[in-house]
C-alpha cells in the first residue's frame, strides 16, 4: 500500500494548492502569533481557521483531487491491485499531504509561540478534523458520478458541520430549555466532528466557564481522560465509518 | 485463456452487456468493433474487472476476476485516454509500475519505451505531455511487463503515423509470441493486418466471433471494412454505422 | 534541645508572672483539667506530648496553655475539645483532633464565648466538627493556626473559624482546608483577616454577613465549592487577595450581594466560574484588580448600581461583563480589555472607540445556560458580528469609553 501512496503523495506535495494552503496556513499562523501580544488571543483566531478553514479545504481538495485521478484509479485497477487498496492509498496520499500541510504550516508556529496544553489540543483537533473530513470527501466523492455534483455535495456536507448543525442545535436548546439538556449535548457534540473538537479545544481554553452550568458534566466527562478517550474514539469513528462506506461503494462500484 | 460465460450488465436502462459468451485462446488477435455504446468498452472493463457484471462469470486463466486481482499481472491494458496524476513524473510512473509489479529491471520488455524514445522524457511531469506522448506512455506500460493477454483500447486513436506504424509491428511481434491481444478500435484498415479473429458487438449483444478467413470467405472480399460491411447488410440491422466506418476511414486518411 | 530551652525560657519567664504547672503522662499531674483546676490567673500551664482524652476541657481563668509538638488534645468524637470563656487566655502549639459532632449544637475543637484578649496561636486542628467556634469576644486573635476538615457534605462538617458576634478581632496566617466554610463571620465589626489561606472548603473559602468596617488583606481563596460569599455589609475593604480557581455553576471568586461603600483593590480573580458576582451592590469602587481566565470576568446584575470599575486588566476571560438587564447604572473606564480592537489615533495610550465589554452570546446563555456549547462556533461570531452591526439585545451603554490600549501595570 505504501508503495503506491508514495506516489500518490509525491505528486500532492507538488501540487500548487497544497502548497499554497500551506503557505496560508503559515503566514496566517506566524503573523497571528506575532500580531498578537498574548498567545492565546492568538490561539483564538486559529481556532477559527482550524473549525472553519480546515474541513473546507480538506472537503474541497479530496474531492477535486478525486475527479482528478479518476483515470489514473482506473489504470491503477487494471494493475493487480484491489480495490481496497487502491482507495486506502489514495486516502493515505491526501491524508498524509493535507496534515502535513497542517502541521507545517500550523503545528510549527503554535510549538514555537504556545507549546502548552491549548496548542496540543489545538493540533489535536486539527489533525482529526483533518482526516475525518478527508474520510468524509471521498465517501461524497465516490457516491457522487460527476466532478461537479461531487463539489457541490462537499459544499454542502461543509455548510451543514460547520454551521446549519449549529442553528438547528440552538434552535433545539430553545425550543426545550425547559427539560434537562446537559447529556443531552453531549450527545449533539459527538454528532458533529467540528463540534467535538471545538469543545475539546474549549475545554483547556475555556474551563473556567465551561465548569458553570454544565458543571461537573462537562468537567467529568471531558475534562478527565475518560474525554480525551471519547474524543479520540468518536473522532475515529468519524474518520473510519465514512472511509469504510466509501470502500464499500468503491469495491462494488463500474469505473 | 479468456472465457467469457454468459454475462449481463445493464447501465439504468441501457442494456450494455446482452447475455455474451466467449472463449478467447493465445495466439489470436481479437478485433472487438461495434458502433458507439456496443458494449466494447463495457466488455474490456469487465474482463479487466473494472465494470460488475450483473450476472455471468468471466474466467482469465481458469481464474474468476471477481476475486484475487493478482489476474491481472497477466495482463497489459492500454486505455482509450490515459490521464496521470499531474505531478508525476514519466519515470516516476515506470518506477511506480514496476514496484506495482514486483518487476526486475531486466524482465521488462523495453522495446516501446526505447523506440517511442520515453527516457527522453522521464524527468517531464505527466501535466506537461501532449495527448499522443500520453498515449505512447500508455502503450509502452501495456507491453513492459510482456504479459501473455495484452487489452487495447483504441491503441491508435490520437498517435502520429510513425509511433502507429511502431505500434503496429509491436502487436504483430506480440502475436507471434502467442499471446492473446485484444483490440478495440475504429480504424478498420489499421486491425486488418493484425488480426486473426472478429467479434462483432451491437446494442451490447454479439453479432458474431470469426476468425479472418472465415469472414473473407462467406464475404467474399478481402478488405475487412468490406466484408463486415457485406455482412452486417446481411444482417440487417442499423446499417448507418457502417457508413460511419468509412467516414472515419477517409476521415483518417485526409489526416496523415 | 530546643524543648529544653523553650521550657527554660517560659519558666523564666512566668516566674514575673505566675506560676508553671507542668502536665505530661510521666508528671505528677497528669490530666489538664486538675492543672487547669489548680492553676491560678496568670499562670502557665505547659502540658508535654502525649494523647490527652479528657472529654470537654473548660477555662474561665487568665492562663496561658502551651503544647508540645506531640501534644494532642483528642475529643475521641465525642466531646467538644476545650471550652474558653474568660479573659487573657492564650492557647499556643497544640494540636486538637476528633471533636464531637452535633446536630443540635455547633460542637467545636475550640469554642470561645464571651471573651476578651484570648490568643490561639500555631495550634494544629484537625477531624473537626467545627475547628475554631468565636462568640461574643472582643480582641480574639487566631493566628498562624493549621485546620485542617474532613471533607464530607455541608450538614457533616461545620466552619473552620467561625466568628458571631464579636468585633476587634484578627485572623492571619492561618490554613484552612476542607471545612463547610473556611473563614466565617457574622455580626463582626472592625476585624482584620491577613494572609490566609483557605482552600478546598466545601461551601465557601470565606463567608461573610453583617459584618462592616472589616478588612482583608493578602488572602488566598483557592478551589472552594463556592468561593467567597461577601454580604450584607459596609464599608468593607479587600486588598491583595488571590481568588483561585472557584468552579461551579454558583462558584464565585467574589459574590458581593448588598455590599455598599466598599473598596476591591490589587486583588487578583484567576480561573474562577465568575470572577466578581454583584447583586444589590452600591458604591463600590473596583480598581487595579487582575482578571485572568476567569469564565466571566464579573457579572453584574441589574439591581447594582453607582459601582465604579477602573484601570483594572482583563485577559483570556471567556466573558468579560455579563448581565442580566439593560439598565446599566455602573461606570467603566480606563479598564484594559484584551478583546478590544480598536485604535489609538492620538497615541495617547487611551483607544478612540468604546469597548462594549458585553458580548451577545454571553446574553443568549444567561438566558440558556446549555447554549453554552456552542460557545466559539462559526454561527456565534457570526451572531456576535451581526449584534455588533446593529444592536439589540446587549446594553448599549454598558461600555468603557476609555479603554486602555496597553495593559495596565499593576
Amino acid at each position: 500500500m505504501l508503495k503506491l501512496s508514495r506516489y500518490v503523495l509525491y505528486d500532492i506535495l507538488r501540487n500548487k494548492i497544497v502548497i499554497a494552503y500551506t503557505l496560508f496556513l503559515f503566514i496566517v499562523s506566524f503573523s497571528m502569533f506575532r500580531m498578537e501580544e498574548n498567545s492565546s488571543k492568538a490561539i483564538l483566531s486559529l481556532l477559527n481557521i482550524v473549525l472553519i478553514v480546515l474541513p473546507l479545504i480538506s472537503l474541497i481538495f479530496t474531492t477535486i483531487h478525486y475527479y482528478n485521478s479518476y483515470e489514473f484509479i482506473e489504470l491503477m485497477l487494471s494493475q493487480p491491485l484491489s480495490r481496497t487498496r487502491i482507495l486506502l492509498s489514495e486516502f493515505g496520499g491526501v491524508c498524509i499531504s493535507l496534515l502535513s500541510a497542517f502541521w507545517i504550516g500550523v503545528g510549527v508556529p503554535v510549538l514555537l509561540f504556545s507549546a502548552d496544553e491549548t496548542g496540543f489540543a489545538l493540533l489535536f483537533t486539527g489533525t482529526a478534523l483533518t482526516i475525518v473530513f478527508t474520510s468524509i470527501a471521498f465517501l461524497a466523492s465516490v457516491r457522487s458520478k460527476d466532478k461537479a455534483r461531487g463539489i457541490g455535495f462537499a459544499l454542502l456536507l461543509w455548510f451543514y458541520f460547520a454551521l446549519i448543525y449549529d442553528g438547528l442545535v440552538l434552535l433545539i436548546l430553545f425550543a426545550f430549555s425547559d427539560y434537562p439538556m446537559e447529556k443531552f449535548t453531549l450527545l449533539l457534540s459527538a454528532l458533529n466532528p467540528i463540534d467535538l473538537g471545538r469543545i475539546f479545544i474549549m475545554l483547556k481554553m475555556d474551563i473556567s466557564a465551561l465548569m458553570g452550568y454544565t458543571g461537573a458534566l462537562y468537567k467529568d466527562f471531558f475534562g478527565s481522560g475518560k474525554g480525551v478517550l471519547f474524543t479520540t474514539v468518536i473522532m475515529l469513528l468519524w474518520a473510519t465509518i465514512p472511509l469504510w462506506l466509501a470502500i464499500r461503494s468503491f469495491r462494488r462500484k463500474d469505473m | 485463456m479468456i472465457r467469457i460465460e454468459h454475462i449481463n450488465k445493464k447501465f439504468r436502462r441501457l442494456q450494455a452487456l446482452d447475455n455474451i459468451s466467449a472463449n478467447f485462446y493465445k495466439g489470436q488477435v481479437i478485433s472487438l468493433i461495434g458502433p458507439n455504446g456496443s458494449g466494447k468498452t463495457t466488455l474490456i472493463k469487465s474482463i479487466l474487472g473494472m465494470v460488475k457484471p450483473d450476472s455471468g462469470k468471466i474466467f482469465v486463466k481458469d481464474q474468476p476476476v471477481n476475486g484475487d486481482p493478482a489476474y491481472r499481472s497477466d495482463i497489459g491494458y492500454m486505455p482509450q485516454i490515459g490521464r496521470y496524476p499531474d505531478n508525476m513524473k514519466v519515470g516516476q510512473l515506470f518506477d511506480m509500475m514496476k514496484k506495482i509489479r514486483n518487476a526486475d529491471e531486466k524482465e521488462t520488455d523495453n522495446d516501446l519505451v526505447l523506440q517511442f524514445n520515453i527516457p527522453a522524457i522521464y524527468e517531464k511531469p505527466m501535466r506537461t505531455l501532449s495527448g499522443g506522448t500520453r498515449q505512447k506512455v500508455s502503450a509502452a506500460l501495456a507491453f513492459l511487463f510482456s504479459p501473455a493477454i495484452l487489452i487495447l483500447d483504441e491503441p491508435t486513436a490520437g498517435l502520429d503515423p510513425l509511433s502507429s506504424e511502431i505500434l503496429k509491428e509491436k502487436i504483430i511481434y506480440e502475436k507471434k509470441k502467442n499471446k492473446l491481444i485484444l483490440i478495440t478500435s475504429h480504424v478498420l484498415s489499421d486491425l486488418e493486418e493484425l488480426t486473426t479473429h472478429i467479434m462483432y458487438l451491437q446494442e451490447g449483444k454479439m453479432q458474431f466471433l470469426k476468425d479472418l478467413e472465415t469472414l473473407q470467405e462467406e464475404t467474399d472480399e478481402i478488405k475487412l471494412s468490406k466484408a463486415i460491411a457485406k455482412v452486417m447488410r446481411g444482417y440487417e440491422t442499423d446499417n448507418k454505422w457502417i457508413d460511419q466506418i468509412f467516414l472515419a476511414e477517409k476521415k483518417d486518411e485526409r489526416i496523415y | 534541645m530546643k524543648y529544653f530551652f523553650t521550657i527554660v525560657f517560659s519558666f523564666l519567664l512566668l516566674i514575673s508572672f505566675g506560676n508553671t504547672i507542668i502536665v505530661g503522662p510521666a508528671q505528677p499531674i497528669r490530666s489538664l483539667k486538675k492543672a487547669i483546676e489548680a492553676a491560678r490567673n496568670k499562670d502557665t500551664i505547659l502540658i508535654l506530648s502525649g494523647i490527652y482524652k479528657e472529654g470537654s476541657i473548660i477555662v474561665t481563668k487568665s492562663l496561658t496553655l502551651i503544647g508540645e509538638k506531640n501534644t494532642v488534645l483528642d475529643g475521641e468524637k465525642k466531646y467538644e475539645i476545650l471550652l474558653i470563656s474568660g479573659n487573657n487566655v492564650v492557647v499556643k502549639g497544640m494540636q486538637f483532633r476528633n471533636s464531637g459532632y452535633s446536630a443540635m449544637n455547633d460542637f467545636a475543637s475550640i469554642k470561645l464565648v464571651d471573651c476578651n484578649n484570648v490568643t490561639l496561636e500555631n495550634n494544629t486542628v484537625i477531624h473537626s466538627y467545627f475547628a475554631i467556634h468565636i462568640s461574643n469576644t472582643t480582641n480574639a486573635i487566631i493566628r498562624g493556626n493549621k485546620i485542617t476538615g474532613i471533607p464530607t457534605s455541608e450538614q457533616l462538617t461545620g466552619n473552620g473559624i467561625h466568628l458571631w458576634k464579636s468585633n476587634n478581632a484578627v485572623i492571619e496566617n492561618n490554613h484552612i482546608q476542607g471545612h463547610r466554610d473556611g473563614i466565617y463571620f457574622e455580626f463582626v465589626t472592625q476585624s482584620q483577616i491577613r494572609n490566609n489561606l483557605s482552600e478546598k472548603n466545601i461551601r465557601y473559602g470565606l463567608h461573610f454577613m453583617f459584618s462592616n468596617d472589616d478588612n482583608y488583606l493578602d488572602n488566598t481563596f483557592r478551589n472552594n465549592g463556592a468561593g467567597v460569599a461577601v454580604m450584607y455589609s459596609k464599608r468593607v475593604r479587600m486588598e491583595k487577595n488571590h481568588f483561585e480557581e472557584n468552579w461551579g455553576a454558583s462558584a464565585y471568586g467574589i459574590l458581593l450581594k448588598d455590599i455598599t461603600d466598599s473598596h476591591i483593590t490589587f486583588n487578583t480573580f484567576l480561573k474562577n466560574t465568575v470572577g466578581v458576582h454583584m447583586e444589590g451592590s452600591s458604591r463600590i469602587e473596583i480598581q487595579k484588580n487582575s482578571f485572568r481566565n476567569n469564565g466571566w470576568a464579573i457579572k453584574v446584575q441589574a439591581s447594582c448600581d453607582d459601582n465604579v470599575f477602573h484601570h483594572n486588566n482583563f485577559t483570556g476571560n471567556s466573558f468579560d461583563v455579563g448581565t442580566n438587564g439593560t439598565m446599566v447604572l455602573n461606570k467603566f473606564y480606563n479598564n484594559y480589555w484584551d478583546k478590544y480592537d480598536g485604535y489609538d489615533m492620538n497615541k495617547d495610550g487611551i483607544g478612540d472607540i468604546a469597548y462594549h465589554p458585553v458580548s451577545m452570546y454571553s446574553m443568549i446563555i444567561e438566558q440558556n445556560p446549555t447554549t453554552l456549547m456552542l460557545f466559539r462556533s462559526f454561527m456565534v461570531s457570526l451572531l456576535d458580528k451581526a449584534e455588533k452591526a446593529i444592536p439589540s439585545l446587549t446594553p448599549q451603554n454598558l461600555l468603557d469609553d476609555k479603554p486602555m490600549m496597553k495593559i495596565l501595570k499593576l
